[in-house]
């Protein structure tokens, strides 16, 4: 069982007879069960038709009755080497969400058309999805020849119509068979019928399809679905997408923009893996503890997926009220769940005349391109270049309602933007002069941040410092964690992305005191390294201190002067630095404070020092005044 | 990949977007081979555990072999497991023909321990080539209130996005084996030496190839006595696997009508 089952939907017009061609063609393949002929004959005969081979397929009452498809099915044919699933979709319009739902997983599909009827509304509606599916192996099917006697010149008509069409489209179809499903022209044996036709049997068709396997050699995405803590182990789960993932190898973690090394594959009851590859269900655990949650995406530290607020996405539109500009929808894009806002909505493609027309709206069953915006940086890939993680839908009340492939065209990449200055801005200059600030205060400006755990004494510190400063006239201003997050920073909560922008928030705020002139102390913990680099390049050189606030967790613990520990241990607060989430000692500190070795006087006079040192002025130009 | 690794990777997904998407979580336990599949890749999926719920619906009829089967694995493995007794057949639904009405017996069984444990999602293992009604279905299949399948409106289901948002009062069936086959599903407890009731082996010509309660299910003629002998057998056979199920074939409409009231 080394051969993949090739999935193959078949599509067309209501009635055109796709049901019937797949209950014939598992009539002739010798696939139906024993027993199955006779009762098809019963029902058949019971409704006063003759045999009806689209029973099969068409298992409800209800579909029965009226000779209709409503729901998609599918159903296994044995072939030499390998098996097909055979998807039946509906043919009509109502029924289209029905169609997708069949359709969105096949590898190849069989378009039907009506002899007699020719290419209808929905024939040229189902190759456009086909198209708009990523479906590119199509074989059409002429069927009911025996309606107009198997008459070639009629067949050619249909022909030309139908290949104009899909040309339009993009599709190149692989054949175009004169059929007639109900007595069995062409789908195994060659028609006697039909001598004039030299071409494949819809069996041949069949077999020349080649099923599409998920590729291992795009870039690595692995969507975090969930982290589990059963045993001792923390382990990432998810399934890889595209790519392989390999013991050892370095990873990014999106959107949060952390780092590590892949520890481990975890599975159960299977050898011990060293990699996995596009299509596997896996779990990983890291060499460290980073804060991961569903909906992050693993990839490599080279072709991370983008980050964006907003993109480009043409989507159809299956929901019963109609897309709504301004509306806030759920998008599901992979294991990732957010709230997307509808910024506009470009155009609407006929996917009959495949003209683009400016509207106001999509309604139901119409496809188009919107741009959607987000409220949170996104990780995201192209859809061309990345299917699986280019592609989501979107959840109206209780309903998925559409599905989208997302384009950046016209949008940055916004990850490249998170560490480079938007260009088109012009700085305004100042006429006073950071130097000139300098000269008047007698010191220079500078951030004094303080990092270190809850309790380890930062803000008692910052705070006293601050008081001396002032008594000896420096200009002084000191950020402490809760007063900022109470104001400037009220909208943001604890995640990984939060913490980031928290300080990225001070940074500049704190920027601006130095710039001004100030001696600016803030009092945060901090705890990663990238995040108080990226403060220390948002600063001219040397204007950035950081200053070590040293005391074990022992210690802070001890102390808890917020009783914050306590509740952190018992779990009522998640993520809490140092018992739940990490913190990142400085690696290369300006100055350590060790609070468990020094009193608080003691402290303040070793920064004291420093700040004479360091912030003494300095003229680095003349002054005009 | 290989299809039966394919299939394994697939339902390992759908059983976690389940465990993290839809809480309380069970899963009925019909103790046959699909349902011990599903309960082998929910080790697979959970690395070993099994954190749901697992339920069997009795109806007291339940072949002997089944019940000491239970007795034994709901130890080895260690499982959360309910006992749900099934109600009289003198409270199922009197229009449906006898044998139905048997079977209609593991609905109310159903509803019954649904409503007490307020469950918002129930994992079956049924399979689309069982039976043409069950090749309709969805992976995630809404309920509505009173257990019913509303199956001429069913949700939009592609790109592995599944329904997992629905209105209080109604839950979801999740079927992670829809796309395996009962060939599948033999190779696979060969694959993984997964233990299930000696009955599907042949004994004296006979052997179980569906299991069921002792007076509505039948064993079939047959001679394949091991795992191997049973694979072989259904690369051949052209006998449908529900042939020894008495209600399937009372009526044309039996089975639907039995699936559209919450039937599994
Ligand atoms: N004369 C003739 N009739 C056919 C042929 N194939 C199908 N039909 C008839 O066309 C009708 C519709 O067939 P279906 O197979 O139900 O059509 P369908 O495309 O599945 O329809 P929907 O699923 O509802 O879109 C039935 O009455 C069939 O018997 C054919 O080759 N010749
Ligand atoms: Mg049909």
């Amino acid at each position: 069982m080394t051969t993949n089952t090739l999935k193959l939907v078949v599509v067309g017009h209501v009635d055109d007879g796709k049901s019937t061609l797949i209950g014939r063609l598992l009539y002739e393949t010798d696939s139906l069960p024993d027993g199955k002929l006779a009762e098809l004959k019963a029902v058949s005969l019971k409704r006063n038709m003759p045999l009806e081979w689209s029973f099969v397929l068409d298992a409800f009452q209800a579909e029965r009755d009226q000779a209709i498809t409503i729901d998609t099915s599918q159903i296994m044919i044995n072939r030499p080497g390998r098996q097909v699933t055979i998807i039946d979709a509906p043919g009509h319009i109502e029924f289209l969400k029905n169609m997708v739902s069949g359709a969105a997983s096949a590898d190849a599909a069989f378009l039907l058309v009506d002899a007699s009827e020719g290419v209808r509304q929905q024939t040229r509606r189902h190759a456009y999805f086909l198209n708009f599916l990523g479906i590119q192996q199509v074989v059409v099917i002429v069927n009911k020849m025996d309606l107009v006697q198997y008459c070639e010149e009629k067949f050619n008509q249909v022909k030309a119509n139908i290949i104009a069409h899909l040309q339009e489209v993009g599709i190149t179809p692989q054949a175009i068979i004169p059929v007639s499903a109900r007595e069995g022209d062409m789908l195994s044996a060659r028609s006697t019928h039909m001598q004039w036709y030299q071409g494949v049997t819809v069996l041949d068709a069949m077999d020349n399809l080649v099923a599409t396997d998920r590729i291992d050699s795009g870039f690595l995405r692995f969507p975090v679905q969930d982290v589990y803590k059963f045993d001792e182990r923390r382990i990432i789960a998810g399934r890889v997408e595209s790519g392989v993932l390999r013991v050892g190898d370095d990873i990014l973690i999106s959107p949060s923009n952390q780092m590590a090394k892949v520890n481990s594959i975890e599975t159960w009851h299977a050898e011990k893996q060293v990699e996995a590859r596009a299509g596997e269900s896996i779990g990983i655990t890291l060499d460290k503890q980073l804060f991961v949650e569903r909906g992050d995406v693993v990839s490599h530290l080279e072709n991370p997926p983008m980050l964006t607020t907003v993109f480009r996405a043409t989507l159809f539109w299956l929901g019963h009220d109609s897309i709504v500009l301004n509306k806030t929808y759920k998008m599901k894009l992979l294991t990732r769940e957010v709230n997307v806002i509808v910024q506009s909505i470009e155009y609407e493609i006929d996917t009959e005349s495949l003209q683009k027309n400016k509207v106001e709206q999509l309604r139901k069953n119409q496809c188009g391109e919107v741009i959607l915006r987000v409220q949170e940086l996104l990780p995201v890939d192209e859809y061309h270049s990345l299917k699986h993680t280019g592609r989501f839908v979107l959840v109206d009340a209780y309903e998925i309602v559409a599905g989208g492939m997302i384009s950046m065209k016209g949008f940055p990449n916004q990850r490249t933007l998170l560490e480079k200055r938007p260009s088109n801005l012009t700085q305004v200059k100042h006429y006073v002069t950071y130097d000139m600030r300098q000269q008047r205060s007698g010191h220079r400006g500078g951030v004094l941040w303080f990092t270190g755990l809850s309790g380890a004494g930062k803000s008692t510190l910052a705070m006293a410092l601050e008081q001396m400063l002032f008594l000896k006239g420096y200009q002084v201003y000191t950020l402490d964690g809760d007063n900022i997050r109470s104001g400037l920073n009220s909208n943001l909560g604890f995640t990984p992305e939060d913490r980031a922008e928290n300080i990225r928030r001070i940074g500049e705020v704190s920027a601006l005191f130095a710039d001004a002139g100030f001696v600016c102390v803030t009092a945060f913990i901090s705890p990663y390294q990238a995040d108080r680099n990226k403060v220390r390049r948002m600063l001219a050189q040397g204007m950035f201190h950081e200053i070590y606030i040293k005391a074990d967790l022992e210690h802070c613990e001890e102390r808890d002067p917020k009783g914050l520990y306590k509740k952190a241990r018992k779990g009522e607060i998640a993520e809490f630095t140092g018992i739940s989430a990490p913190y990142e000692a400085p690696l290369n500190p300006e100055l350590i404070i060790d609070t468990v070795q020094l009193t608080v006087e003691q402290s303040v006079n070793r920064i004291l020092e420093y700040v004479k040192e360091t912030f003494a002025y300095s003229s680095t130009a003349e002054v005009v005044v | 990949m290989n299809k039966l690794k394919e299939l394994e990777a697939q339902s390992i997904y759908i059983l976690r977007e389940a465990y993290n998407r839809v809480k309380p979580l069970a899963m009925l336990w019909s103790l046959g081979k699909d349902s011990n599949v599903l309960l082998w890749l929910a080790r697979k999926a959970f690395f070993g555990h099994v954190p749901f719920t697992t339920i069997l619906l009795d109806t007291g009829n339940e072949l002997d072999e089944v019940y000491a089967f239970r007795d034994e694995y709901v130890k080895k493995w260690n499982l959360t497991y309910i006992n749900a007794e099934c109600p009289p057949i003198e409270e199922t639904d009197p229009s449906l023909p006898p044998k139905t009405r048997a079977a209609a017996r593991k609905t109310l069984g159903l509803k019954r321990v649904i409503e007490q444990h307020q469950f918002k999602g129930i994992l079956l293992g049924i399979r689309r080539d069982e039976q043409a009604i069950r090749s309709k279905e969805r992976v995630f299949s809404p309920r509505h209130e009173s257990g019913e399948w509303k199956f001429r409106d069913q949700p939009l289901e592609f790109w592995d996005q599944y329904k997992t948002d629905f209105v209080t009062g109604t839950h979801l069936r999740i079927h992670p084996l829809l796309a395996w086959t009962e060939l599948d599903i033999w190779e696979y407890i060969k694959q993984e030496n997964i233990p299930v009731v000696p009955l599907y082996f042949a004994r004296n010509g006979m052997r179980y190839r569906s299991l069921g309660e002792k007076d509505i299910t039948h064993p079939i003629v047959s001679n394949a006595a091991t795992l191997d002998e049973i694979i072989s057998e259904l690369k051949t056979t052209k006998q449908p696997e529900r042939a020894g199920r008495a209600m399937d074939h009372e009526q044309e409409d039996a089975f639907e009508k039995l699936r559209s009231s919450g039937y599994m």
